[in-house]
């Protein structure tokens, strides 16, 4: 049972090392997405399946599909069919490949064998969650909506392109 | 949380924070700065989760759900920034931005 905790817990520091470490963005980010996998399966270990799958829809999925967009717009050149084919080698995906290996590995594990459920934890599924959520934490929702807001417009305005004539003074 | 002492999740929060701090410090290249900042949110919301399932209450999630919130619309903004800096500077080396008027 402590294996659903202690073998993704290891993936996820060894995954936050090679992030921090390499020197190559889109190898960075691949073991991000490894480590933001392996915190997501402790979520499900410790009983919140809800917010393990936010984990990988919204961090996984949405923010680090960002960062690819971004990388990919920094590299619009002459030189980006030449880093796209760097980035394709066996070198850069092999490490990543593994850790995730072992997460999947993990995850056979978990579904096939006999221990399934004695895990002794109380799970919070998404009922639970959302009735908290949407009663005493309505403020909270408002708020959280208010951020969002924020964040939309700020990213409109700055991701705008110069006009012609504030290009000279406007450069925030 | 029965199988899992409560100490190690919080431990290996710990762990993925201290990790995040030395690369938002140590690093220079600022998508990588970004992705420690959101290494270091979620390894909080990880100490969120970890402190819900230890006392059978959903408000851990709820904090978790708003601190993936506030990373959304953070890495949103801060990606536009980068943008904004690479457009401005050339490099995404945050050393160049070391004065205010740029």
């Amino acid at each position: 049972m402590n294996s659903l905790f202690y073998v993704p817990a290891a993936v996820a520091v060894i995954s936050t090392i090679l992030v921090i470490t390499s020197l190559n963005t889109v190898n960075a980010l691949l073991y991000a997405i490894i480590s933001l996998l392996s915190i997501a399966l402790i979520f499900f270990g410790l009983g919140a399946p809800f917010i393990a799958a936010l984990e990988v829809i919204i961090y996984a999925g949405a923010i680090m599909v960002l960062f690819v967009f971004v990388i990919m717009m920094l590299n619009v050149g002459p030189q980006a069919i030449a880093e796209e084919r760097q980035w394709l080698k066996i070198k850069v995906w092999r490490g990543p490949v593994l850790l995730a290996l072992i997460l999947m590995g993990e995850l056979a594990y978990v579904i096939s064998g006999p221990s399934r459920g004695a895990c002794g934890l109380t799970i919070n599924g998404p009922k639970q969650v959302g009735m908290v959520l949407y009663g005493p934490y309505v403020l909270g929702v408002e708020l959280a909506s208010l951020v969002l807001l924020a964040g939309a417009i700020g990213a409109y305005h700055l991701g705008r392109r110069d006009q012609p004539g504030e290009s000279d003074r406007g450069q925030s | 949380m029965a199988a899992v002492p409560m100490e190690h999740g919080l431990l290996l929060a710990a762990i993925l924070f201290a990790l995040g701090l030395i690369g938002v410090l140590v690093r220079r290249n600022v998508i990588l700065v970004l992705l420690s900042i959101e290494i270091m949110l979620n390894s909080s919301g990880l100490a969120f989760i970890v402190a819900g399932s230890r006392w059978v209450q959903p408000d851990g999630q709820i904090m978790f759900i708003f601190i993936l919130t506030m990373a959304a619309a953070e890495v949103s903004v801060g990606l536009a920034l980068v943008l904004r800096f690479y457009h401005h500077f050339k490099t995404l080396d945050t050393d160049r931005a070391n004065t205010m008027r740029g």
